[in-house]
């Protein structure tokens, strides 16, 4: 896995080498985790250092949520090890909120709740994810995309350093999931925060990430985006001003795991047989037999 | 005024004003079916409490107590989705309160006390009981505001931001046992969990924050608590009922009003 991330970075050298001597946030060694008796994720090793954007993505069930979670703190790992930096401050962007309706709240209250803010900084944040009109706005009355970015600017109160982002372009169009991953981009510069963010398009990602892990169980493998500017049919594909915004993440799996686009939302990835695993994936897979 | 007759205002206010903080969590929770279970212990309480002479209110409250573990090991052993396991715990502790009351004869509780409320019996005792149920809950519901409120919000966001989940989740299912040990007298276990719900309800369409609904809360269930024991003065109706009713009268006349 290691030999994959050096081999990619020779390719895009720009990138991954600005983080490479910041401070790491987050260390998972060999994480596992079992619910139900079955293993959900085996043997993970991440980390994230400062200031990095790195992109989560793999097959729905593949165990994205969960392993942000750990990270999180809200789920204990039942193997491994995970290192967290000291006063760590992580902001948490759910997928989305299950906030009742009968609840009044306004943005600002919402804002507010658990955390002491001053009304500057909540509408500096607000400014920086382009909400400060929706200040006194009752939350049940917000679009969808207003909501994600409320959602940001909740996570971004408390100057977090690490920012975690599950699924945040789910539920919005192409356009404001391309306005989205500029936002995030733009709030790394601003804050200087790190990004780990989960995504639901297994090649196309976010241009700036400077990594990508794929993540169905195990690591099926990580690497580092390719500019679009190198795929002349995509650029046309989403015009040069879009270009910017996304990037292409070519896997490289040194086992079978279909990847054609029809996969995604069908979770039959459970149901192959991978014949050509590492060790790590092995007790993943006999899991998977037992659980057919 | 007949000295009843005041006691059962200042007894009916008290519970209002107990049951008004938590009546909003229980509908923005969406947990109204959990206190409509914890209602169902009532009469084993009751029964409980004659059996080894306590306090019949603190004999609710114990069985109340024991549902909401109950409600935990159900939870955590079987896959049953919550409402089942609620409606099982439910009926099954209702069911072993109507056998134990008809083993003991010698007790003599009065169902449809029980059932159905007897705000006109309240004694100075439960007064006292109103009055320090009054200061526990608030003051509870003071210190636990903010998470409580972010766990209304979202149960994961507040799990990811660090809220203590699992102990803010026992103490409020203590503060819902107490207010519904509290207020069986009121309106009965049949009706109980209406003095939680219908006033939020009614407090939601009129309300733009959260305390101002907890506020609106308030205020209509100290209404409706005065017009149903006028009702019950003046027309002659059940106390409890009349109670519930005009609840549902300020529900009805919040909803023509938009926020």
């Amino acid at each position: 896995m290691s030999e994959i991330i050096e081999e990619q970075a020779v390719t895009t050298t720009d990138k991954s080498q600005t983080s490479s001597h910041s401070p790491l946030l987050i260390e998972a060694t060999s994480i596992g985790f079992k619910r139900d008796g079955r293993w959900i994720l085996r043997g993970i090793d991440f980390s994230i250092s400062a200031g990095e954007i790195v992109t989560l993505i793999g097959p729905n069930g593949g165990g994205k949520t969960t392993f942000a979670r750990i990270c999180l703190g809200v789920f204990q790992a039942d193997e491994g090890q995970l290192k967290r930096a000291n006063n760590l401050s992580i902001g948490y962007v759910p997928q989305r909120l299950k906030l009742d309706r009968t609840l009044p709240l306004t943005v600002r209250r919402f804002l507010t709740v658990r955390q002491k803010v001053s009304k500057e900084d909540l509408l500096n944040v607000l400014e920086e994810v382009g909400s400060a009109h929706l200040l006194n706005t009752q939350m049940a009355s917000l679009s969808g995309g207003e909501m994600q970015r409320v959602l940001l600017a909740r996570a971004l109160v408390n100057k977090p350093h690490l920012l975690v982002l599950d699924e945040p372009a789910q539920g919005v169009d192409f356009a404001g999931e391309a306005a989205l991953y500029d936002l995030i981009s733009n709030i790394r510069t601003n804050f200087g925060c790190a990004v780990l963010l989960i995504s639901h398009d297994l090649h196309i990602v976010m241009g700036s990430s400077d990594r990508v892990l794929c993540l169905n169980g195990h690591v099926c493998c990580a690497g580092v985006p390719e500019q679009i500017s190198h795929h002349p049919e995509y650029e046309r594909l989403f015009g040069p001003e879009r270009a910017q915004t996304y990037g292409i993440y070519a896997h490289s799996h040194d086992h079978s795991h279909t990847l054609s686009g029809d996969m995604v939302g069908h979770d039959c990835s459970k149901d192959h047989d991978h014949s050509a695993q590492d060790e790590v994936n092995n007790t993943a897979s006999h899991n998977r037999d037992t659980d057919q | 005024m007949d000295d009843f007759l005041i006691r059962a205002a200042l007894g009916g206010i008290g519970m209002a004003l107990i049951a008004a903080p938590l009546g909003c969590f229980v509908v923005w929770q969406r947990m109204a079916y959990f206190g409509e279970t914890i209602a169902h212990s009532g009469l084993l309480g009751v029964a409980f409490g004659l059996l080894v002479s306590i306090n019949p209110t603190v004999g609710v409250f114990l069985a109340a107590v024991m549902v909401t573990f109950g409600l935990r090991a159900v939870e955590r052993t079987t896959y049953l989705a919550k409402d089942t396991a609620l409606g099982l715990l439910a009926h099954v502790v209702l069911a072993l309160g109507l056998i134990v009351t008809s083993q003991f004869q010698s007790l003599q509780v009065d169902l449809m006390g029980i059932l159905f409320g007897d705000i006109l019996a309240i004694s100075n005792l439960d007064l006292f009981m109103v009055g320090g149920g009054i200061l526990a809950i608030w003051g509870l519901v003071a210190w636990l505001w903010q998470d409580l409120l972010a766990l209304s919000i979202d149960r994961e966001l507040a799990l990811a931001e660090g809220v203590h989940v699992g102990r803010v989740d026992f103490l409020f299912s203590l503060a819902i046992a107490g207010t519904i040990a509290l207020s069986m007298k009121l309106v009965g276990l049949m009706l109980v969990t209406a003095m939680l719900i219908i006033p939020a309800a009614a407090a939601m369409g009129v309300s733009r924050t959260p305390e101002q609904m907890v506020v609106y809360t308030g205020f209509i269930s100290c209404l409706s608590v005065i017009c149903g024991l006028l009702a019950s003065l003046y027309i002659d109706i059940p106390t409890g009922p009349a109670i519930v009713v005009s609840m549902a009268f300020f529900f009805l006349l919040t909803s023509f009003v938009k926020r």
